[in-house]
């Protein structure tokens, strides 16, 4: 069965920000924020037709300045956050804020990116808060609480780690704690991942070549993976079935997973990409998906069955079974199990900054390139059927 | 007619002459006598003839007729005239012959008178000597009729006297062996005994005999209980006891016990010397870390003095002195102890054992036919269980050799070893002693082979050691002297290219004439004149899987493996192995591959005739792992060096405001300190690889590059992005650019050249360089100073790479992406920025 071709999308900026929209579980909808100094910055709401493969986009603007990152409210469509670049003095500060779409947005703006007259009118994003933070230096991410109701945010700024609690419909901020990272040194925190597990009690965040836990309770580190890479830390991500274990990536090219229990060796780690490796996500169904993007310009999906939450295959109940598939079970229990990479995705001509699973398709994900190319690619159908069955 | 026969013959006659005619004469009486023999064939030719005057039928009438008829008168007077003469010449022939004949009848008779005279004498006497002889016969039997009686009377005498001897013998016995006994002459007591022994039983029942016997018996028990005890002091030598043995056997001693005995005394002597081997290997015990720990210290100091001496690896220098300085024995005292005392000593047992049980002729009530079977088995246990004491200690002591020093030392030791078992190999053909001796050689020469490939490694590491100190000592100088920039961190190359070749060769050298000595070394357990050279395993396994394998094949592999944890270790961090160390092991490496390893190998094989009966390590799968580990120590070099310019260009792009920067005058530092450094690193790569290709420059690569982001085409590129109505164009542009490039890996494979590795430096410094400026955000002089140093980088950098084009392509992205992250991009003038990069 030949799959599916993949899917461009262009941009007419830079952009760098690429989340899918969590709350999200019906509709494959990507959001990206843009990167312009020059122009009002755009926040892209990409809907993917996975049927008839077409997509359709939403333009909102983001006019406080040019995006660095992106993520959506896990309870909430309508709200997000970003950080971006506000320019002020000649003085260039990063800060983070949470948004509301307008209501309308659904209605009335949905176009076909092939029609530029409508995007000259787009629809202002609605400020809900900032989550200031002037006194604690430039946000690098802001995290919502995974599967949580969208009240609680993790922001990055510089060496400080806050968690904020957002009321009154989210128009109000306020810390509730925070962490700072001590040390010699300008440290600055590079990325983070607010983990599903444990209650939604455990941070890793990433600085430097160091891989930290904290326990968002008392705000304590909890572990340390020092050398983590043999340079920056660029991305983290946690497996969302084994608790314990965490994917890294970062400047040596590597991608690295840590059972993080025994933090003195990574569990595997890989070594495909040619250049720095930006992003790393596993997919929320089946973890043995690892998505990796690396400014050589290439997204690699890759099946580390032997580390999966899932090592013998889809574990399908007795019940389920008919007579005819039993054999079939039994045939597939008998092929190797082997880590291997599954495809390397070459649709990018610049470097590729941000990879993501799509919260409603399992088997769809989008890549986004410094250009303003956003690919959405599918797992090929063979391994999808060799997954489910 | 008949005259004219006659006068023929009468004619014919006369001329006759006197001898025939006396022959004639002679005939006819021979005739007459019967003696015809030789006239008959004539006479009976003629005989027939009646007319032959001669012949025996002659008739007178016939003749006178056929005279008459046939011959003349005149013929006829003739005839007979002739016939007369004839008469009468035969008459007086006749007369004469009477006259002879008569005279010889006197004497004759005379004669015969004569004697008959004397046999009549004759007769007389014999007839007196027969009467005498009769006479004496008849005396002579009546003489030995009266001898008879006196005879018979002798002879029984003279029995009786023989008797009485005996009997004497036998009563004089019990005093005799007693003397003996005083005497100690216990063979002869023995003998004697045993002559007695029988009549005594025999006669038993005789009250005076049983005395004897029972004396005898005493005595004899008594004689037994003393060789006994003196078989059992043991003080005596090995052939006095034989004698005891000897004597004890005929003495009907049981056969089995005194194998026992034999055997457990000789034991006793044995385990003694055993026990002398064993004290000399204790004490040494305490010293023993010692001498162990000396093989270490050798290869560096033997690595100093390795370009100078030429042989760094003289086996005798380090080890020996050291080991002969201390007290204790060298194996080959040892062993040679061990043969003299327990091996000769042992051969001396199986000898006389052998000789006494098992060889000794089978005679009477002794021949019991299992003796020789019982006494072979007990003497293999014995021998067996005594031999694995000595092997065991044998086996220790080797174990104690750990100096790989002196190997012929030790060679010596288990040939002798090996030698002196042959002897018991020899005296005792079925024994399992050998083979376990062979053994022991086959296991010391593995341990050796083992000790051998460790010398080695810890041989490579030490050099490697002193290669880094090498390379350590004059940068450590050079960057005092440099000014010490705080940007420069792990800088490498500046001052240590000078030596790289030298330390490369001086290495491959050492190293080589490192597995050569060894090899020798190795070799002398194949040598012509070791016993056991010729056993099946040193021809065969010892020297392919031993040697080939577990030494030098082994070897070649841990040399890559090593290599290869340089990698690996140093990968966090850019790495604590010195760049330059890498880039040395590599060449190394790749000199393997390309030589070396057929090289060691084809020496190896034809140095011990290597027969592969076993698969072995195919030359072609080194040389690939060797290869490997070269590819990927000069990946790695790559990227340590690209790393170390990347922090650089890095920091240098973080830490900068570039917003509210001032208008560029110069070229930062940190530019030219990346092409200072990316030259020296060039140098140091071009002392060990090669130059390699690169694409063909045009006459001024430097300034027709120079001017593809600068004039019309760069205005092009910025142009849209200051007009709000085709924000597309810009990356329409360069998507269209980037059609037609080709994708370039960043951290790619690199070839075994010079411009390879360069170029892979270069891509990850540029593209870091790149990654850096789109996180940053520029104001209008960041964006001018961003030019003016990818400008300045243009006109050093192309000049290092295959593909200049590549350089080009990088550094127009950097300005391209450092305009898009300008808040006010004004670019500065093409001419200005040429002013400012020459003036550097």
């Amino acid at each position: 069965m030949e799959d599916d071709a993949p899917v461009i999308y262009g941009l007419e900026f830079q952009a760098r920000a690429l989340t899918s929209q969590t709350a999200e579980s019906d509709a494959i909808r990507f959001l990206v924020g843009t990167q312009s100094l020059k122009f009002d910055n755009q926040i892209h709401i990409i809907d993917f037709d996975d049927e008839n493969n077409i997509i359709s986009k939403s333009v909102l603007l983001h006019q406080a300045g040019e995006i660095w990152h992106i993520s959506a409210s896990p309870a909430d469509k309508a709200v997000l956050s970003t950080c971006y670049n506000k320019t002020s003095e000649s003085r260039v500060v990063t800060c983070g804020a949470v948004w509301s779409m307008p209501p309308e947005w659904e209605s009335g703006s949905h176009e076909s990116p092939d029609d530029p007259h409508n995007s000259h009118n787009p629809q202002n994003l609605e400020l809900l808060c900032h989550l200031d933070n002037s006194a604690h230096g430039n946000a690098s991410s802001v995290l919502w609480e995974p599967m949580g109701d969208g009240k609680r945010v993790i922001s990055l700024a510089d060496n400080h780690a806050l968690l904020w609690d957002l009321t009154e419909s989210s128009t109000q901020a306020t810390i509730s704690s925070s962490a700072t990272l001590e040390g010699k040194g300008q440290l600055k925190f590079t990325s983070g991942k607010w983990s599903p597990h444990h209650n939604c009690t455990q941070l890793a965040t990433a600085n430097d070549t160091a891989i930290r836990g904290w326990d968002l309770r008392t705000m304590s580190q909890i572990y340390c993976i020092e050398n983590a890479h043999g340079q920056l830390v660029r991305d983290l991500d946690f497996n969302p079935n084994k608790q314990y274990y965490l994917a890294s990536c970062g400047d040596d090219c590597k991608v690295k997973f840590w059972d993080v229990r025994n933090i003195n060796e990574p569990v595997k780690s890989l070594e495909e990409h040619s250049h720095w490796v930006w992003s790393v996500r596993y997919n929320h169904s089946h973890d043995q998906l690892v998505l990796t993007g690396s400014s050589d310009s290439r997204v690699i999906l890759s099946n580390m069955v032997s580390i999966s939450s899932e090592p013998f295959g889809h574990l399908v109940d007795d019940d389920d079974l008919s007579d005819g598939e039993d054999n079939h079970q039994d045939e597939k229990s008998k092929e190797p199990l082997q880590d291997s990479i599954i495809s390397t995705y070459e649709e990018h001509e610049d470097s590729v900054y941000a990879v993501e699973w799509s919260s409603a398709d399992p088997w769809l994900f989008a890549s986004l390139s410094y250009d303003g190319r956003l690919v959405i690619n599918r797992v090929p159908r063979a391994l999808k059927y060799h997954i489910l069955l | 007619m008949d005259g004219d026969i006659c006068a023929t013959d009468t004619a014919t006659t006369p001329p006759d002459s006197d001898p025939a005619r006396k022959r004639r004469v002679h005939g006819m009486l021979k005739l007459y006598y019967g003696l015809n023999e030789e006239g008959k064939t004539v006479d009976q030719a003629e005989s027939m003839n009646p007319c032959d005057i001669n012949g025996t039928h002659f008739d007178p009438e016939v003749y006178l007729n056929k005279l008459r008829r046939e011959c003349s008168l005149g013929e006829l007077m003739d005839q007979e005239s002739c016939m007369v003469k004839q008469i009468r010449s035969l008459d007086s022939d006749m007369q004469t012959l009477v006259y002879e004949n008569y005279n010889k009848f006197i004497s004759a008779t005379d004669t015969i008178r004569k004697m008959k005279n004397d046999f009549k004498k004759m007769e007389d006497e014999m007839d007196c000597l027969s009467t005498n002889m009769a006479a004496i016969t008849e005396f002579s039997a009546h003489i030995s009729g009266t001898l008879q009686d006196q005879h018979a009377q002798i002879t029984k005498l003279s029995g009786v006297h023989t008797l009485l001897r005996k009997l004497q013998f036998l009563f004089e016995l019990p005093a005799r062996l007693n003397k003996c006994l005083e005497l100690q002459a216990y063979s002869q007591a023995v003998s004697s005994h045993r002559r007695a022994r029988c009549v005594l039983q025999q006669y038993s029942h005789m009250p005076s005999f049983r005395g004897i016997q029972d004396d005898c018996h005493a005595i004899m028990d008594k004689l037994a209980q003393e060789l006994r005890q003196k078989f059992r002091d043991g003080g005596s030598s090995a052939e006095d006891l034989s004698e005891c043995v000897e004597l004890l056997l005929q003495l009907d001693e049981p056969a089995e016990e005194l194998c026992d005995k034999f055997l457990s005394h000789a034991q006793s002597r044995l385990e003694a010397n055993l026990r002398g081997l064993e004290a000399e290997l204790r004490p040494p015990l305490s010293s023993g870390p010692t001498s162990v720990i000396d093989p270490s210290i050798g290869p560096a100091r033997r690595l100093s003095a390795a370009p100078t001496a030429g042989s760094p690896a003289d086996p005798t220098s380090p080890g020996n002195p050291f080991l002969s300085s201390s007290s204790r024995t060298d194996i080959l005292e040892f062993i040679d102890r061990g043969c003299n005392e327990f091996v000769s000593s042992l051969c001396l047992v199986i000898a006389s054992y052998q000789e006494l049980f098992v060889n000794r002729p089978q005679e009477g009530n002794l021949a019991s036919k299992d003796i020789p079977h019982m006494a072979i088995g007990k003497l293999h246990a014995f021998v067996d269980a005594l031999a694995t004491c000595y092997f065991s200690l044998v086996e220790r002591r080797i174990q104690e050799e750990k100096s790989v020093g002196d190997n012929s030392l030790l060679v010596r030791a288990l040939d002798r070893f090996h030698r002196r078992l042959q002897a018991v190999a020899k005296l005792l053909p079925g024994s399992a002693v050998p083979s376990q001796g062979t053994e022991i050689v086959v296991r010391a020469a593995r341990e050796r082979i083992k000790q051998y490939l460790a010398a080695l490694q810890s041989f490579y590491l030490d050099s490697l050691r002193d290669v880094r100190q090498a390379l350590a000592a004059p940068r450590l100088g050079g960057s005092s002297a440099g000014g010490g920039s705080h940007l420069a961190g792990p800088a490498t190359g500046k001052d240590a290219p000078a030596s790289l070749p030298e330390l490369l060769s001086s290495l491959s050298a050492s190293i080589l004439n490192q597995i050569k000595s060894v090899l020798a070394s190795v070799h002398l357990f194949t040598a012509k004149d070791i016993t056991f050279s010729n056993k099946p395993y040193f021809k065969g396994e010892f020297c392919s899987q031993g040697v080939r394998e577990s030494l030098v094949v082994n070897f070649i592999k841990f040399v890559c493996q090593s290599s290869r944890q340089f990698c690996e270790s140093a990968g966090d961090r850019g790495g604590s192995t010195p760049p330059a160390l890498l880039l040395l092991l590599s060449r190394l490496c790749l000199d393997y591959e390309t030589s070396t390893i057929t090289y060691i190998l084809t020496l190896t094989d034809e140095q011990f005739l290597v027969q592969h009966h076993s698969p072995v390590t195919a030359v072609a799968a080194l040389c690939g792992e060797a290869r490997g580990a070269a590819q990927k120590l000069l990946n790695h070099y790559v990227k340590v060096q690209g790393l170390i310019i990347s922090q650089m260009l890095r920091k240098s792009v973080e830490t900068r405001d570039w917003v509210n920067t001032i208008e560029p005058r110069n070229v930062r530092a940190v530019m030219k300190r990346v092409v200072e450094d990316t030259t020296s690193i060039d140098v140091q790569v071009g002392l060990l690889y090669e130059e390699g290709v690169r694409k063909a420059h045009s006459s001024d690569s430097s300034k027709r590059t120079f001017s593809v982001y600068s004039g019309s085409r760069q205005q092009t590129r910025y142009a849209p992005s200051y007009a709000p109505s085709a924000p597309m164009d810009t990356n329409l542009l360069s998507n269209i650019h980037k059609l037609f490039s080709e994708r370039i890996d960043i951290f790619s494979p690199v070839e075994f050249n010079k411009v390879s590795v360069l170029t892979g430096i270069i891509k990850i410094s540029l593209k870091t360089f790149l990654e850096c400026v789109r996180l940053r955000t520029f104001g209008r002089y960041g964006l001018q100073q961003i030019q003016v140093d990818c400008n300045y980088l243009q006109m050093y950098l192309w000049r290092f790479v295959s593909d200049e084009n590549l350089v080009h392509f990088l550094l127009d992205e950097i300005v391209g992406s450092t305009a898009h992250r300008c808040l006010d991009p004004a670019p500065m003038e093409q001419s200005v920025i040429e002013v400012i990069c020459e003036r550097g």
